[in-house]
C-alpha cells in the first residue's frame, strides 16, 4: 500500500498526486513509470513517474481522468492509499549534451515530460519547451517548466493563452528561426504521430515517448507491443521512448482501440 | 539419515511389515487403477472456475493405495523431481493416516496440493512405477498426493514442518513462482530468514497468472503459500530485483545468499504479418487478463476480448489452457492450430483428451502465415499453411514440411499466440557477471545450481526455458541444499 501525502487539482480533469513510494524515489530516472492498482478488482495501469522527492521518500503522479480507474484515481484524497505501486519500469530517457533541444508535450503528457525537461537542462542543453493544450484551463506546469527551461512557448488550440494553434505550429516556429538538434515529444498517439512527421520533413532526431495499453509491465505479456522500423519491441521494457521516426503510428492508434467497446459499457 | 537409509528405515517399521504381508502381490497388482472423478464435460465448458478434476473420494484413495507394492527400491521415487518419499506416504493412506500421508509430503515438497494436479506424472513418477515393468497400470501416485494434500487443507488441521532454530542469515529469492517457493520452504526448514520478492501484485508465478482455475484454484495455491509464511517466510510483493532494488542493494541489506527464480516469462510471436491486429495476443496476456486479473468477472476493472471464433497457435499445456479457457469465454469454436500431428503435441494427455471433450477443434499440420484484418484494426481472418511431417530433426521429432499451394483461410475474431517463452531479460541484465546462454538462460553447475556470481543461485525457467512446475520446483530443492552446504562451511 501506498499512501498519499498531497494532492493538487490542475485542472477540471488533471491532479498531481504526490505518493509514498521511498525505494521508487531513489532508484527511478528520468522516462520512467510505474504499475498502478487501486483496490481488489482494479486493473493495472501504468503511469510516467512526473518527479521525486528522495528526502521525502515520495513520487510524483499526474493523472488524467478519462477512463474507470483513472478517474478512481484522480478522486483519491490525502491519506487514501493506493493498493499497488510497482516500478520503476522501462528504460530510463537517455539524456546527453547534444545542443539545443525542444521538448514538445499536450495534454497530460506535460507531466512526464518534466523529468526529462529538467535532466536535459542539467545536462547542459538549451531547452525549449512547447505546451499544447485546447484552452487556457488546461495548460499544467508551465512555471516549473520555466524554472528548468531557457525558453517555454505556450499554444492553445483556441489562442486563450499564449499563441494559438497546434503544437507542431510551435516547434516549427522554433525550427525555422534556430537549428534544433533533438525534439522530445509526449502527448496523445495522433500528436505524436503528427510531431514526428514534421520533424522528419527537417531531418531532425526526434524521441517520443509511447502510451500504449499495458497489463505486467515488464515484458511478460507483449500487450503494449509495437512496430519500430518494421520490428515488433514492446514499450514497457524496450521503451518506452523510441526514435519517433522509426514508429508506426497507425498501427499503435489502432491497437489502443482494442477495448473501446468494453470501457463505454 | 541420507534418502536410501530413511526410506529403508520407514519400509522396516512393523506396521508397514504386517502391511506388505496382509495382501499377495498378485491382489495387489490386479487391483484396476482408479478413475478420476470428473465434471460433465458440457457443464464445464461454459463454466469458469469450476475445477474438472474432481479428486479421489477416501473409498477410492484407500483402494488405490492397496495398489502400491512397497517396493524395496522404489524407483518411483527416482521420477520425482522433489524426490517424495511416495511409498511411505502412499502407505500411510492405504492404513487411513491420511494426515501423516500428508506430512509425509511436505517433508519435500511445499507445494503438493499444486504438484498432485498439474505434473506430469505420467511423464515422471508414474513412468517408473513397478506396475509399467509387468505391462499394467501405473499407481496413480498424482491423485492420491493431490487426495491427501486436499484432505488436510480441508481438515483444517494444517501441520507446519518442523523448523530448525533461526541462525539468522538472510537469504534473498527473485520470484515467488513454482522455483522460488520449494527453495524458500527448504531453506526456512534449515533456519534461514527468508525473504521473497515479486513483481506482480500477487504470490505465485505462473501458479496465478497462468494456470487456470478449472485446473488449480488459485485459492489452494494460497493455502499453500500460506503455509510457507507460517513457517517463517516472508513475501514482498510489487518489488523487482534490479528496478525497485538492485543486487548491489540486497548485499548492503545483508542477505547472504540470493537464489534467482524468475522464470520465463516473455512471450514468443512468429513474427508474421498481421501478429499486432487487436484480438491478437499472447498466451501470457489472454491468461493474465482472465486468471490474475479475473477479467471475465463483469466486476473486474480488467477487460478482455472474448471472441466467437478463436484459434490457439502451439500445441504445449499453455496452449491447451488458453483454448479451454476461450471456450468457458464463450467461443462457439475454440481450435488449436498446431503444426506436426497430435502425436508431437507437448501437451499432457489429460489436457488433450479433456480439451477434445469440451468441443476444443484441433487443427493439426496447420500453421499460420498471416492475419487479416477488418477496418477497425481488428481481426479477422488466418491464413493456414498446411504442413506434412518429414524427416526426423536433432530432437527425434519428424519436422513439419509445408505442402506446397495449400492455404485455407478460416474465419477467426481471436488469436492467442502459444508458441513458448523466452527468459526475460530484465533480471538478468540486472546482475553484472552473471553467464547468459544465448537464448537467455542464466548459466549454472548442474549440481549445485550455483551461477558465475558465487552468492547467486538460479533454478527454474530462468535457467530451463519453459519447462514444469515440478522440475522448477526440483531446482529449488537441489539449490536449497547446495546453498546451505555452501554457508556452513564458510
Amino acid at each position: 500500500m501506498s499512501k498519499i501525502v498531497s494532492k493538487e487539482q490542475f485542472s477540471a480533469n488533471v491532479v498531481k498526486l504526490e505518493v509514498e513510494a521511498p525505494l521508487i524515489a531513489r532508484s527511478r530516472k528520468a522516462g520512467h513509470f510505474v504499475i498502478v492498482r487501486l483496490g481488489e478488482k482494479g486493473e493495472r495501469i501504468p503511469l510516467t513517474i512526473a518527479g521525486a522527492d528522495i528526502e521525502k521518500g515520495t513520487i510524483t503522479l499526474v493523472i488524467q481522468a478519462v477512463g474507470e480507474s483513472s478517474q478512481k484515481i484522480c478522486a483519491l484524497n490525502v491519506g487514501d492509499e493506493i493498493t499497488d505501486l510497482v516500478g520503476p519500469l522501462g528504460q530510463a530517457t537517455h539524456v546527453e549534451k547534444v545542443g539545443t533541444v525542444v521538448c514538445a508535450g499536450g495534454g497530460v503528457g506535460v507531466a512526464p515530460l518534466m523529468p526529462i525537461v529538467e535532466a536535459f537542462h542539467k545536462a547542459g542543453n538549451r531547452v525549449i519547451v512547447v505546451l499544447a493544450a485546447r484552452t487556457k484551463e488546461l495548460v499544467i506546469l508551465e512555471e516549473q517548466m520555466r524554472a528548468h527551461s531557457d525558453e517555454v512557448i505556450v499554444m492553445t488550440d483556441d489562442g486563450s493563452q499564449g499563441t494559438q494553434g497546434l503544437v507542431t505550429d510551435g516547434i516549427e516556429s522554433v525550427i525555422k528561426r534556430e537549428k534544433v538538434d533533438l525534439c522530445v515529444t509526449i502527448g496523445p498517439a495522433i500528436m505524436m504521430k503528427f510531431v514526428a512527421a514534421l520533424t522528419k520533413k527537417y531531418e531532425i532526431p526526434t524521441v517520443s515517448s509511447l502510451n500504449t495499453i499495458m497489463v505486467d509491465g515488464t515484458g511478460m505479456c507483449g500487450a503494449c507491443r509495437v512496430s519500430v522500423g518494421g520490428k515488433t519491441k514492446f514499450v514497457c521494457v524496450d521503451g518506452p521512448e523510441f526514435d519517433a521516426h522509426q514508429v508506426d503510428f497507425d498501427e499503435m492508434i489502432m491497437r489502443l482501440g482494442a477495448y473501446r467497446d468494453l470501457e463505454k459499457k | 539419515m541420507t534418502t536410501a537409509e530413511l526410506i529403508a528405515a520407514r519400509r522396516a517399521e512393523p506396521w508397514r511389515e504386517a502391511l506388505r504381508k496382509s495382501k499377495k502381490n498378485k491382489e495387489r497388482t490386479d487391483i484396476p487403477r482408479v478413475k478420476m472423478n470428473e465434471l460433465d464435460a458440457a457443464y464445464r465448458s461454459r463454466v469458469r472456475k469450476e475445477e474438472v478434476n474432481l479428486g479421489l473420494t477416501a473409498e477410492q484413495a484407500l483402494v488405490e493405495a492397496q495398489r502400491c507394492l512397497d517396493c524395496v527400491n522404489p524407483t518411483c521415487m527416482e521420477g520425482c523431481p522433489v524426490n517424495i518419499n511416495i511409498p511411505s506416504f502412499i502407505k500411510h493412506i492405504e492404513v487411513g493416516e491420511f494426515l501423516d500421508a500428508a506430512r509425509v509430503l511436505k517433508e519435500t515438497s511445499a507445494l503438493p496440493a499444486v504438484c498432485g494436479r498439474v505434473c506430469p506424472q505420467e511423464k515422471q513418477c508414474e513412468s517408473l512405477c513397478i506396475h509399467t515393468k509387468m505391462k499394467k497400470e501405473a499407481v496413480a501416485i498424482g491423485y492420491l498426493e493431490r487426495f491427501a494434500a486436499d484432505y488436510e487443507r480441508e481438515s483444517g488441521n494444517i501441520s507446519v514442518p518442523e523448523i530448525e532454530q533461526p541462525n539468522g542469515i538472510k537469504i534473498a529469492v527473485v520470484g515467488s513462482g513454482p522455483a522460488g517457493l520449494s527453495f524458500a520452504g527448504d531453506m526456512a526448514k534449515q533456519g534461514y530468514t527468508v525473504t521473497v520478492f515479486e513483481a506482480l501484485h500477487q504470490i505465485g508465478g505462473v501458479l496465478k497468472y497462468g494456470i487456470p482455475e478449472f485446473r488449480l484454484p488459485n485459492a489452494i495455491v494460497d493455502v499453500e503459500i500460506e503455509g510457507l509464511r507460517q513457517m517463517g517466510v516472508q513475501f514482498i510483493s510489487n518489488c523487482i530485483i534490479g528496478k525497485t532494488i538492485s543486487y548491489e542493494d540486497l548485499h548492503e541489506e545483508g542477505f547472504k545468499g540470493i537464489f534467482v527464480a524468475s522464470g520465463a516469462g516473455l512471450p514468443n510471436f512468429m513474427n508474421i504479418p498481421g501478429e499486432n491486429l487487436v484480438g491478437v495476443m499472447s498466451s501470457n496476456e489472454y491468461l493474465t487478463r482472465v486468471n490474475l486479473m479475473d477479467a471475465a468477472d463483469p466486476e473486474s476493472d480488467t477487460p478482455v476480448l472474448q471472441g466467437k471464433r478463436v484459434a490457439v497457435i502451439g500445441g504445449g499445456n499453455t496452449a491447451m489452457d488458453s483454448v479451454r479457457t476461450a471456450r468457458r469465454l464463450g467461443a462457439e469454436r475454440a481450435m488449436i492450430v498446431y503444426r506436426r500431428s497430435e502425436e508431437e503435441m507437448p501437451a499432457r494427455l489429460e489436457e488433450v483428451k479433456h480439451a477434445k471433450e469440451e468441443g476444443i477443434e484441433f487443427l493439426t499440420l496447420h500453421n499460420p502465415i498471416e492475419y487479416l484484418g477488418d477496418a477497425s484494426g481488428r481481426v479477422q481472418q488466418m491464413r493456414l499453411q498446411k504442413m506434412e511431417l518429414g524427416e526426423a530433426d536433432a530432437s527425434g521429432r519428424r519436422r513439419p514440411v509445408p505442402v506446397e499451394g495449400a492455404v485455407e483461410t478460416i474465419e477467426v475474431d481471436e488469436v492467442i499466440v502459444s508458441v513458448g517463452v523466452s527468459p526475460n531479460p530484465l533480471i538478468p541484465s540486472a546482475f553484472q557477471g552473471l553467464e547468459v546462454t544465448k537464448w537467455g538462460t542464466v548459466v549454472v553447475n548442474q549440481e549445485t545450481m550455483q551461477s558465475a556470481i558465487p552468492d547467486v543461485y538460479a533454478g527454474g525457467d530462468i535457467v530451463r526455458g519453459g519447462a514444469t512446475v515440478i522440475l522448477a520446483m526440483g531446482d529449488g530443492r537441489k539449490a536449497a541444499a547446495a546453498m546451505h552446504a555452501h554457508l556452513k562451511k564458510a
